[in-house]
């Protein structure tokens, strides 16, 4: 069986690998500043492979998967400057981003909320969360020793040494971290969609009513992807914190719910590395837009997003997928038709 | 627990399923044994699909009680009726269409068998059923006849006690229909079946015992024989078929 998933995991290797080598070449080829930019980008990536989890694997449509990622930056900061240590904050942020969404997604999909409430009640949470913590601009808005400051946000600490709190990892340090935080759960979430559990969600993705009438639970097993999704946001949102060095509501609005969804849309559902890659592609393609303003930021977003719904609606990797194992297919049917004449000769 | 051929494994109630003002089913009461091979006759719109449906927790009956094994399943989850042991096929194609035949078939093993076992009786049951050809292709690709044969193969590959089909022949060839009656023969040595059908020269190839629905009620349940012969049945159901 695990040798099973191992062959089956070989591509997520092959990536890993790509990334892990990525990892040690980036610092000594790119300045200091384009690292702190690129950890920014890591975050938004673990972002991305979360939803393409829950979206992509467990065919569950959340709109809000930008508020476990928030709701996971708010918990590290809060947590981290409460304890004066990081290496807790960030099980915290983990562990309550994902209590979150087990409490959430329970009344979801026991109360078998159908796909598109479902939608709309993970974008609502985001929002609530959006306009309750840009409320919080007083000082009476605070938790333990940590002022929620409103839409201006919190400063987040820096990771510190686990053995050591006193000792901050410096940007180049955090970027390590943060790259190496994303191969993990790179790793994790392609095992996972390899083992019974995975392949039962992607069933049920499939058809709901014929999983269960093979006797699963298609409610827990949609909780648990649902809930698993939400700690790797969750883990999105620490990096987040690190990267831009501090955490504002904003992480909440509309327009970030939104581009969670176009990276996976473009990347492509029922892939990891497809979202993961559209992610960079598009956080490049935005900041290169950042610097001039003859194009609109959002108008280009929204035309990407309507090119590919239109044109390649399965997303870059699934058609680039396609599209070489075509090839591969014709590529025998040459060698054959070549092969032939000389039977015929040697007959 | 021990299994005796004399055993009820399927019996219902005073079983009402109303919508609104239909009576789609209406105060029946059924009894099936074990290894018990039943069929369900009946004209469109008699209530055996919505029946059926009772039966395997697709919807909550309005009143009267679901029993199998003795255990109560009124108003029971899909996924806990399967989790008896019952294989269930539903009268529209319910298959994974993303995944291919191999994988269709694994995930029903798997629910019961490790992956070894759960992967040495999808090839057992590829073989059995003849789907060698088309192992590796994806469900949505293949053809309505070989969707219905892949999804007789998920109920198979399980070895469930007790059967429940539904309209497994719709759609098919006369060969495939004539392999599917075969099949049943061979489910029914080791589980009791409940199958739905329209086609009657299906029903006299693998029949004993045929319950003929009539707007929501059983009006008879007998051979197929005598329910040729009885006028009332004729008039309801065969006149216009046979
Ligand atoms: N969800 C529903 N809502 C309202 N009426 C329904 C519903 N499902 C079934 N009915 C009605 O209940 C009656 C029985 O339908 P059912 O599908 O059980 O018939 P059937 O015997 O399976 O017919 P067929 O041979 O065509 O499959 C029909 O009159 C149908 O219109
Ligand atoms: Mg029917």
């Amino acid at each position: 069986m695990n040798n099973g998933i191992l062959r089956n995991m070989r591509p997520t290797f092959f990536y890993a690998f790509l990334g892990l080598v990525f990892m040690f070449a980036a610092p000594n080829v790119l300045q200091l500043f384009t690292i702190i930019n690129l950890t920014t980008a890591i975050a938004l990536a673990v972002l991305a492979l979360s939803l393409a989890l829950i979206w992509g694997y467990g065919g569950i449509l959340c709109f809000g998967q930008v508020a476990f990622f928030g709701l996971g930056a708010y918990a590290y900061t809060i947590a981290a400057i409460n304890f004066g240590d990081t290496t807790p904050a960030i099980l915290v942020a983990v562990m309550i981003t994902a209590a979150f969404a087990a409490a959430l997604g329970y009344f979801i999909f026991f109360g078998r909320v159908s796909d598109v409430y479902l939608g709309v009640i993970t974008l609502t949470v985001t929002l609530i969360f959006f306009s309750l913590i840009r409320r919080t601009s007083g000082p009476e808005y605070k938790i333990g020793k940590a002022l929620l400051g409103g839409f201006n946000g919190v400063s987040s600490p820096p990771l510190n040494l686990p053995w050591d709190r006193s000792s901050f990892l410096f940007p180049e340090h955090v970027f390590y971290v943060a790259m190496a935080a994303l191969i993990l759960c790179y790793l994790f979430v392609g095992w996972l969609v390899h083992t019974r559990f995975g392949r039962v969600c992607v069933a049920i993705r499939e058809n709901e009513l014929r999983a269960e009438l093979l006797g699963y639970d298609s409610r827990l097993y949609k909780l648990g992807i649902f809930t698993i999704g939400a700690g790797i946001a969750a883990i999105g949102g620490v990096l987040f914190c690190n990267g831009v060095g501090r955490i504002t509501p904003d992480v909440f609005s509309l327009y970030n719910a939104a581009l969670t969804i176009i990276w996976v849309i473009v990347g492509g559902r029922g892939t990891l590395i497809g979202p993961v890659g559209a992610t960079f592609a598009l956080f490049y393609l935005t900041s290169a837009l950042g610097g001039q303003s003859l194009l609109n930021n959002n108008l280009v977003l929204g035309v990407i997003l309507i090119v590919f719904v239109l044109l390649v609606p399965k997303g870059v990797a699934p058609t680039v997928t396609d599209w070489v194992m075509a090839r591969r297919k014709k590529a025998p049917k040459r060698v054959r038709r070549r092969a032939r004449p000389q039977t015929e000769r040697m007959e | 627990m021990t299994r005796q051929r004399g055993d009820v494994v399927v019996e219902t109630r005073g079983l009402c399923m109303h919508f609104g003002g239909v009576r789609a089913v209406d105060q029946v009461d059924f009894t099936l044994f074990d290894r018990e091979l039943r069929c369900l006759i009946g004209p469109n719109g008699a209530g055996k699909s919505t029946f059926f449906k009772c039966l395997t927790g697709q919807l909550t009956p309005t009143a009267g009680e679901v029993l199998i094994r003795g255990q109560d399943m009124t108003g029971a989850e899909p996924f806990e009726v399967a989790s008896l042991g019952v294989g269930i096929k539903t009268q529209v194609p319910n298959v994974f269409d993303g995944l291919t035949v191999d994988e269709n078939l694994w995930v029903s093993a798997r629910r019961w068998h490790d992956d070894r076992r759960a992967r040495a009786l999808v090839s057992e049951t590829i073989e059995r059923l003849r789907l060698g050809d088309i192992r590796k292709m994806q469900l949505g690709r293949l053809a309505h006849g070989q969707r219905q044969w892949v999804e007789l193969g998920m109920v198979v590959v399980a070895e469930p006690w007790l059967v429940l089909l539904d309209e497994p022949a719709a759609g098919m060839t006369h060969e495939e229909t004539f392999r599917t009656a075969e099949l049943i023969e061979e489910i029914n040595k080791t589980s009791a079946l409940i199958v739905v059908e329209h086609d009657m020269q299906f029903i006299r190839l693998i029949s004993r015992k045929v319950t003929l629905f009539h707007e929501g009620g059983i009006l008879m349940e007998d051979t197929m024989d005598a329910i040729s012969a009885d006028k009332r049945a004729r008039e309801v159901y065969l006149g216009h078929r046979a």
